[in-house]
């Protein structure tokens, strides 16, 4: 058997294949099904948005922050604003405060539903992605009735929101949550326990609890390997801290804790979570401005500020660093996907390519925010 | 017929009019055959959108009946795309054997008691054979097509296929045992009527050779929950990634075809094939010496398009298994079961010659209660469903 | 209070707290890894959440956000460089590809790095466009960037 003499093959997955979400691409060396090696090559969606925040201004960059991660592209327009306004020492009202709120965490519920119809895809299940999709139609349509935009809302802007919800938007929020928690059930019946899709995804990948910290993952991935940290509750931001809501950490479901189950599982219980937030935010939402009185051009006063606010896939750190004019001095994006990617290269040696698939695919990762 | 075409043209020497004959049924049985998997496929998107809460074509012909022929003529007037470093010859070889293999069971497929092309008497070895062609084919795409992903999907899909092909051989030979004949006709006629005549409810050893022989049926035709050789995430269509226009629609062809064939046999070796009860027969005899045949072959049609249903929907529910896992399956359990079954049934012959009929009718009642509860479950769960497509078509 | 045990510990270390905005901690650039690892194991700032640089004419700054889950504090250190700074990938492994990005971004190379090549641009790519005296080449390639 020794004698027998085999080589690696080097192949190339992606720019343009199925399961990398978006344009990214691993060059991966194998023997076969076994890897050896996996180097991830990332770049392909870079627009240099940093660059461009610094040419402008603050409240040109807006639009932008849309672009940064369009599948869950409000929480991360309400990171930028917050960002800003706590550099400028604006003050938000709050019923701005609750829309901002409201429109993340429905934001929140149809970026998971993404993932998890993207996810059962790439194993083989074709069904749970459409009937996600179906479930987001409603939720663009609501986005639609608050800003006008079905995928690039540009809704929280600095100061506030830029609309407010009309008439019929409660009944039809509330009708839409009513419809939604039984889908969540559903799903579960469908494909998570399923016996097959267990065995695809349970003790694949398992990032242990310092890896997880050490490469700075965040969001579900990190309070999937045992971390209890969600921006919202640790570094508490607009109107959290009077909203009662409970953040999932993975235990090892079906597993070892901080495998690609736990990974999901934190997705869909995350949603239920978002579900609750929606309700109370509905219930407490006081009336009043929806934008504070701020000038067309913002000059927060030197200094520099950095917020992490909680996306779907993360916390997004800002890093704004002003000198006092009307455009940022530098601007720093730090997206949850980044560091998500640089943990494959560790994970990858010892799997197979399915898992790998099932891998990449559990850490939830979008290209634009990769490359900004 | 043979000696008709003679008739009308003496001058003819006889291996011209057997020659014409065989002709005319080899075009019968290939549109028959692009009958079904056309049809097929477009029964497969319209469940596939109703599992998935959506319509499915619905734009080509009344309900997108005819979107399958829209489908074949536009491939046809693809451009015929060769990579300019694949093998030529083996690149426009590929999709015939794979086409074949599925093509040539028709053949012996017994639609009726005379309505059957040819009347192997070996017919089931011959299926098996023929069942086995489509490795080459396919092993020949992958690796014609001088692309790496090909060549993992054609090695993933070769050892698929020759590891599932053992449970079905074997789990086909308890039944060869239980008929004592290989010809398809003897062992329909070795089967009755009625469902605990047949043999997949004669004892319970058969009833799990006929799950074994329809897991790995349906594993030989690279169908979800094992279509890793066309596992779209990860391979990009696998071994026929290469390929466009007609070519890439042959393996399509013969993949859906495949469905059909699925169905026949395990309609004919397990579920007693085209036998209708005598009652029936005497009255359709009453309308024409036709009518029995007629009968029989809706039968037949009937035992087997419901396994097609149910593989299109376990396609569209069930995710994929990894090759490993799938590897494990055929040679961890379904092949030692499957030889366990076959001892089983030996013994049972031995012990019960003429088997017991309280196992029979058991069994038949088992299967009874799983049919309904399935059914009960499924309009139960509709019931809770609030996402509804108000359209009147089943399908 | 960590803020005083940290300056406490490292005398080396100058504070700034501007008026508006965050404050942080200025440490010579040679003693960054020390520094770091320091803060990782005795303080507990396990994470390593940011590593940027920022352009400030004649040198750059290459700025650390830390956090530590346990307490749920952060610190912030600030290294000017004219061109290198040790590497912190031995005591983060996020510092890993953040550094890769401030080098293709910035130009700062970082030295004991395993692996240091440019992250988002490609390889052949001239000048570091994060930079303010940055001029983007007339031509990459063949293909002209300009319209």
């Amino acid at each position: 058997m020794g004698n027998i003499r085999t080589e690696e093959i080097t192949l190339s997955m992606g720019p343009q294949h199925p399961a990398t979400h978006g344009v990214l691409r691993l060059i991966v060396k194998t023997d076969g099904e076994v890897l050896h090696e996996a180097k991830s090559d990332m770049g392909y969606l870079h627009r240099g948005m940093e660059k461009v925040s610094e040419k402008v201004g603050y409240t040109g960059f807006q639009p932008y922050t849309d672009r940064i991660d369009y599948v869950c592209a409000m929480t991360c327009n309400q990171a930028y604003s917050t960002a800003v306004e706590k550099l400028a020492g604006i003050e938000v009202p709050e019923r701005a405060e609750y829309l901002r709120v409201i429109a993340s965490e429905l934001n929140r519920i149809s970026s998971h539903l993404i993932m998890i119809g993207v996810y059962s895809m790439d194993i083989g299940a074709f069904t749970p992605f459409i009937h996600g999709l179906r479930e987001r139609e409603t939720v663009n349509d609501l986005l639609e009735m608050l800003c006008g935009a079905r995928l690039t809302y540009n809704y929280a802007r600095i100061g506030g929101v830029s609309s407010d919800m009309p008439p019929n938007f409660k009944d039809k929020c509330i009708e839409f949550l009513d419809h939604f928690e039984p889908i969540v059930d559903e799903l579960n019946r469908l494909i998570s326990f399923n016996k097959i899709y267990i065995e695809r995804l349970a003790n694949i990948g398992v990032v242990s609890r310092e890896d997880a910290v050490s490469y700075n993952l965040v969001g579900p991935n990190l309070r999937a390997s045992g971390v209890n940290f969600d921006a919202r509750k640790n570094l508490p931001y607009s109107v959290y801290p009077k909203l009662d809501f409970n953040v999932p950490v993975g235990k090892g479901k079906m597993g070892t804790p901080g495998d690609c189950f736990d990974r999901y599982w934190m997705r869909i219980c995350e949603m239920l979570e978002s579900c609750k937030i929606v309700r109370q935010a509905l219930k407490q939402i006081p009336d009043g401005e929806i934008m504070a009185k701020v000038s067309r051009k913002i000059r927060p006063p030197a200094g520099e500020v950095y917020t992490r606010c909680e996306s779907s896939r993360g916390d997004i750190g800002f890093y704004i660093v002003s000198d006092g004019s009307d455009k940022p001095y530098r601007l720093k994006i730090r997206t949850g996907s980044f560091s998500a990617m640089s943990i494959i290269e560790k994970m990858a040696p010892g799997m197979m390519i399915a898992d790998l698939v099932s891998f990449f695919s559990s850490l939830d990762i979008v290209a634009p925010e990769v490359d900004r | 017929m043979i000696d008709q075409i003679l008739t009308w043209f003496p001058v003819m020497p006889t291996w011209v009019a057997h020659a014409i004959w065989y002709l005319i049924i080899i075009v019968l049985l290939i549109t028959f055959f692009s009958l079904f998997a056309g049809p097929v496929s477009w029964l497969e998107r319209r469940i596939a959108g109703r599992i998935m809460s959506r319509i499915g074509p619905n734009r080509v012909g009344p309900q997108g009946i005819i979107q399958w022929l829209a489908d074949g003529l536009k491939n046809f007037l693809k451009e015929d795309l060769i990579p300019a470093d694949a093998d030529k010859i083996l690149f426009r070889f590929a999709p015939y054997p794979v086409f074949l293999g599925v093509t040539l069971i028709l053949v012996t497929l017994p639609f009726s008691s005379l309505l059957i092309a040819a009347n192997i008497n070996v017919g089931i070895l011959y299926v098996v054979g023929s069942w086995g062609l489509v490795v080459i084919g396919i092993l020949a795409a992958g690796w014609a097509s001088n692309n790496k992903w090909a060549y993992f999907g054609g090695m993933r899909s070769a050892a698929q296929m020759v590891s599932y092909e053992i449970p079905i051989v074997v789990s086909i030979l308890t039944v060869v045992m239980m008929s004592g004949s290989l010809s398809l006709q003897s062992i329909i006629k070795a089967q009755g009527v009625y469902p605990w005549e047949w043999f997949v409810f004669s004892h319970p050893f058969a009833f799990i050779a006929f799950i074994i022989f329809f897991i790995s049926a349906v594993a030989e035709g690279s169908r979800t929950p094992f279509d890793l050789p066309e596992a779209e995430s990860e391979l990009v269509a696998g071994y026929c990634v290469e390929y466009s226009g007609m070519r890439f629609l042959f393996f399509f062809f013969a993949e859906w075809g495949n469905l059909y064939i699925i169905g026949a046999l395990a309609a004919t070796l397990f579920l007693g094939g085209w036998q209708i009860s005598d009652g029936l027969k005497e009255w359709a005899l009453s309308y024409g010496t036709i009518f029995p045949h007629v009968l029989e072959v809706i039968v037949f049609q009937i035992k087997a398009w419901i396994w097609v249903l149910l593989i299109i929907q376990m396609r569209w529910t069930l995710p994929r298994l990894r090759v490993d896992q799938l590897m494990n399956l055929s040679w961890k359990y379904l092949t030692p079961f499957a030889l366990i079954c076959l001892l089983g049934t030996c013994l049972w012959m031995v012990v019960f010659p003429h088997g017991v009929s309280y196992v029979s009718y058991a069994l038949v009642a088992i299967t009874a209660i799983v049919i309904v509860y399935y059914i009960w479950r499924v309009f139960w769960h509709l019931r809770f469903t609030k996402s509804k497509l108000n359209i009147k078509w089943i399908i | 209070m960590t803020y005083n045990m940290i300056k406490e510990k490292f005398t080396y270390l100058e504070e700034v707290r501007p008026e508006k905005g965050d404050g942080w901690f200025v440490v010579p650039s040679d003693k960054i890894v020390e520094v770091c690892k320091k803060l990782r194991d005795e303080f507990g700032f396990d994470c390593l959440s940011s590593l940027t640089g920022v352009d400030r004419g004649d040198h750059i700054e290459v700025v650390y956000h830390l956090h530590a889950y346990q307490k749920n504090e952060s610190v912030v250190l600030k290294v000017s460089t004219a061109s290198v700074v040790t590497t912190v990938s031995t005591v983060w492994a996020s510092a890993n590809w953040m550094e890769r990005e401030v080098f293709d971004l910035f130009g700062v190379k970082f030295e004991g790095h395993p692996d240091l090549r440019r992250i988002m641009l490609p390889e052949d790519w001239v000048g570091h466009p994060l930079k303010k005296d940055y001029k983007e080449e007339a031509e990459y390639q063949g293909m002209t960037t300009t319209r």
